[in-house]
């Protein structure tokens, strides 16, 4: 199962705790979790990335393994620690004020 | 006996304040949606149980909710608003050409005959219709392709459509106002828009004939004489007669013209309340005292401050342009909220004021609901 932590806003427009946990088909990359999470909870739909042409919102960022892959190829392979479960992918708000 | 609903959006969340009709004990729900700016929130006059309600994120993007019992729960609907057709440009603060793109729902307004029909205000401006309670939204193209849009400019806030009013004598007569481009009427439910400005002068439009460009804040009617609408522009509060064929001014006496709400007495339609702000630059009310001011000849006669109530010292707040409505009840009950969090309603058409609460984050909107 893959762990993905949600930030405070999407985690009360889910209705989930901090972190959930998801069952992945095939590879493993930012796409297709954040297929699965779209898919778990249909709110998030335009929350986290484009509708359209799924592109990165651009105050969030993504992480996993200490390292920010908000920018890498979104369909790469995670780490493997990632795909184990072992390490949660991690969606984070800009720390913007307001 | 009546009770009232008064539907608060706030920079973090939304708030439902509950009363009698005597509207004199309140009680305040919230915070629903903690942490997200609540733009705007509207109950269908058809079913006063089904409300809508606009979130917006700089982070996450534009959210719609649903409810179908006045509020209690909540469903996510329909956050898509795609442009109908060909993007073209709108001016940019520079004067440069810029794109339609969509920002957020500024302004939500249910139909009058149907609780699943409701129509959305949004910046870049434009307009977009749901007739399956907010599952799916259409844009009406009409508006942002009309002639003069390619020459729009933002306000400060950006180029929203903040007021849709529906004729309730005829259905398919809507007016609408953008801020910076002015405000506009349908005869045809929508398909095509007509530029209703004539008459308004901008000291930023040197043509005095211009057919848009002004910076409309406001417009409000009374439901029984949808010819007469008033205005609060970003200076002047202009009134016509003619459903917007030419505006004249009725700034009168005010202090200053400048401010954002305009609103009518439920019962009296030529009573009208504005609430002067300071300038463009100072935002917030003058001299350190909020005063609503009401004129009981539709602008003809003068404006008295009402002040009973109200903090008439060291008072520095703002109120946004969606955040004052009026109740159907008799004395009017008049509420509006400001940008330090209070929320002040009066049950005796203005002339006595009490804070419901005071201090819920920045109030963006303000609706009531007269429940019978």
């Amino acid at each position: 199962m893959i762990q993905v932590f949600l930030p405070k806003n999407l985690q009360s427009l889910a209705g989930t705790g901090r972190s959930v946990e998801l069952e992945v088909d095939g590879d493993v990359t930012q796409r297709s979790v954040l297929d699965a999470l779209e898919a778990r909870y249909p709110a998030l739909l335009g929350t986290i990335r484009d509708p359209k042409t799924k592109k990165r919102r651009p105050m969030l960022r993504f992480f996993a393994c200490e390292e920010d892959l908000s920018d890498e190829p979104i369909d790469a392979p995670l780490p493997g620690e990632v795909a184990s479960g072992k390490e949660p992918y991690l969606i984070l708000g800009a720390i913007a004020g307001g | 006996m009546s009770k009232v609903r008064v539907l608060v959006g706030t920079k973090k969340g939304a708030f439902i304040l509950n009363s009698d009709g005597t509207r004199k004990s309140w009680q305040v729900e919230g915070p629903l949606f903690p942490g997200w700016e609540i733009y705007h929130m509207k109950g269908s006059p058809v079913d006063p149980d089904r409300l809508y309600a606009s979130q917006s994120s700089s982070w996450f993007g534009q959210v719609m909710h649903r409810s179908k019992d006045g509020g209690k729960t909540w469903e996510t609907v329909g956050n898509q608003f795609e442009y109908d057709g060909n993007i073209g440009p709108h001016r940019w603060y520079d004067n440069s050409p810029h794109p339609y793109e969509f920002k957020r729902v500024w302004h939500l307004e249910p139909s009058l005959h149907d609780p699943d029909t409701v129509f959305a205000g949004v910046e870049d401006a434009a307009i977009f219709k749901s007739t399956d309670a907010g599952a799916t939204w259409a844009e009406l193209p009409g508006l942002r392709t009309h002639h003069t849009a390619s020459e729009w400019n933002p306000g400060a806030g950006g180029l929203c459509l903040h007021t849709i009013l529906i004729d309730p004598k005829n259905n398919d007569r809507m007016f609408a106002a953008i801020s910076a481009a002015g405000a506009f009427r349908t005869e045809d439910a929508g398909k095509t828009w007509k530029a209703i400005n004539h008459g308004l002068r901008s000291s930023h439009i040197p043509d005095p004939d211009a057919e848009t460009g002004h910076c409309v804040h406001r417009i409000a009617f009374h439901p029984t004489k949808p010819d007469t609408l008033f205005m609060q522009k970003h200076w002047d509060v202009m009134r016509t007669d003619d459903g917007g064929n030419e505006w004249r001014e009725i700034s009168g006496n005010l202090p200053t013209d400048f401010g954002f709400v305009v609103d009518v007495n439920a019962n009296e339609p030529n009573t009208v309340y504005v609430l002067p702000i300071t300038s463009d630059s100072h935002h917030f009310v003058m001299d350190g005292k909020l005063r609503v001011y009401r004129n009981k000849e539709g602008g003809d006669g003068d404006w008295e401050a009402l002040t009973k109530g109200l903090p008439q010292k060291d008072c520095y707040v703002n109120v946004l342009r969606d955040a004052m409505a009026v109740d159907e009840l008799d004395p009017c009950g008049i509420y509006f909220g400001t940008s330090g969090g209070q929320v002040y309603a009066s049950n005796d058409d203005g002339d006595s004021w009490n804070a419901i609460t005071r201090d819920l984050p920045q109030v963006l909107s303000v609706e009531v609901q007269t429940l019978k």
